[in-house]
């Protein structure tokens, strides 16, 4: 079964399919929506501006592809940072709709102490597992993993929030349902933990 | 809960790595690849490499070596020297780094900020200012490894570069490099309360002691530094070094 990473003009996907390779699963980087339709598992990364990934995946028949692969084929698929974003209903970054796989919104950190807590989040931070999921098997219980991003999940569905996160206040960052994936963090980034859930969801 | 990064910043000088001594006396330490392959192993949060004489010199960071890097790092990292315009972003961000780190075109241009935020994510972007104190003069920052002194005040020039859109500022003290004797906590504050995009302090760290005072007293959201983690000792051997997780969140405070 092969693993096609999602490209779609957004951000550094060789630091994805290098973690894959490190762990032995061979990858390809791909902006094919018809390779997209027959994929196996499917990696959505991205950094940047949710506008101009939505226009992107628009505009090049990846977003239709993404639909049909993973709402009617079933595709499991793992969503990273913006990838994760581009999941849910709608952003404030942009103010646009997203693929609407998850009840969830993406809106800007609110914090309110802006001497401690700067905007992005950016760093190390531990990711608490809220429900049991094949894809934290045999991962340690608050793990850390590392995060750079300025807006965030706001669930409206408890049942999806996979993992929470707390910068001045709890956020959601991963999410979950089905055959559908998606981390807030980066794994790709965070050592061995990292290679842990590409790991795990390869074997899915 | 979140902790911020302990970064270990490494000087490049004709593909050789290097370590100054308030921006003078370049040592030669060893070979920049080897010592990736040593932090991977010591799992650091973070690295930044800079080509302390790109700029100088009128050139970019060699792309061979950030790809080298990137082939190497199990961790994020930023690269910067000589960088001028959007295509070098590029070509470095697909090498393999996840930021880069801009100097004296963003004295130069500060819109060169604003487009390249605009271009690759505010997240990417890092700018990075080295201050000193003139002769009997005012505290600015200085560009061209450390000769060209900007006008620009450090406060004002943080606040500016949060205005064009940088996500991340290098505060470094040109005069505590190298000297291992602390931070200088009353400039790293002054900028972490002028703007809400993440400090990360750089220059005198001597012990994660220094670390913790400028998190916890000055608000730096990256601890960065080089002769702690290629040095060992009073004699100052050559010895590439990381602190473990476990002592890092000994050591390093949390917030109340």
């Amino acid at each position: 079964m092969n693993i096609i990473i999602v490209d779609y003009g957004m951000g550094n996907l060789n630091s994805v399919k290098r973690k894959l390779d490190r762990i032995g699963v061979n990858a390809i980087i791909s902006s094919n929506p018809k390779e997209i339709l027959e994929a196996g598992k499917l990696i959505l990364p991205g950094v940047g501006h949710f506008s101009k990934a939505v226009k992107n995946l628009k505009q090049t028949g990846i977003w239709e592809a993404l639909n049909e692969a993973v709402l009617i084929k079933k595709t499991p698929i793992l969503g990273i940072c913006l990838g994760l974003q581009l999941m849910c209903k709608h952003s404030e970054e942009g103010n646009i709709d997203g693929l609407g796989w998850f009840d969830a919104k993406v809106i800007h950190f609110q914090v309110t102490d802006k001497l401690k807590y700067k905007v992005p989040h950016m760093g190390w931070n531990n990711v608490t597992v809220q429900k049991e999921s094949l894809l934290f098997e045999e991962i340690a219980l608050d793990s850390e993993f590392y995060f750079v991003h300025s807006y965030h999940i706001q669930s409206e569905n408890q049942e999806e929030v996979l993992t929470t996160t707390n910068y001045e206040y709890d956020f959601v960052s991963g999410l979950s349902k089905g055959n559908i994936f998606g981390l807030q963090f980066h794994p790709e980034k965070s050592h061995d933990v990292g290679e842990k859930i590409f790991s795990n969801f390869n074997k899915l | 809960m979140f902790r911020p990064r302990v970064i270990p910043v490494l000087l490049l000088k004709n593909k050789g790595l290097i370590k100054s001594t308030q921006f003078k006396d370049h040592r030669y330490i060893g070979d920049p690849i080897n010592a990736v392959k040593i932090f991977n192993d010591l799992k650091a949060d973070e690295l930044v490499f800079i080509d302390i004489l790109a700029s100088k010199e009128g050139r970019c960071i060699s792309l061979d070596f950030i790809k080298n890097v990137g082939e190497e790092a199990n961790m994020p990292f930023a690269a910067g020297g000589g960088i001028t315009n959007i295509k070098q972003i590029q070509d470095i961000i697909a090498a393999g780094a996840e930021k880069v780190v801009i100097n004296t075109q963003a004295s130069i241009k500060p819109n060169f900020i604003r487009e390249a935020a605009d271009t690759f994510g505010s997240s990417t972007i890092v700018v990075c200012m080295d201050v000193k104190k003139k002769f009997l003069g005012k505290i600015q920052t200085w560009v061209s490894a450390g000769e060209k002194a900007t006008g620009y005040n450090p406060v004002d020039f943080a606040k500016l570069m949060e205005e064009k859109g940088a996500g991340e500022i290098i505060v470094q003290s040109i005069e505590r490099d190298g000297m291992m004797q602390g931070y200088d906590i009353d400039l790293i504050k002054s900028i972490s309360e002028s703007v809400s995009i993440p400090v990360v302090a750089l220059g005198g760290a001597g012990n994660l002691e220094d670390m913790n005072t400028a998190f916890t007293q000055a608000y730096a959201n990256g601890l960065a530094a080089g002769s702690l983690f290629v040095y060992h000792g009073a004699r100052k051997g050559i010895l590439i070094n990381y602190p473990s997780k476990e002592i890092i969140t000994k050591t390093i405070e949390k917030w109340v």
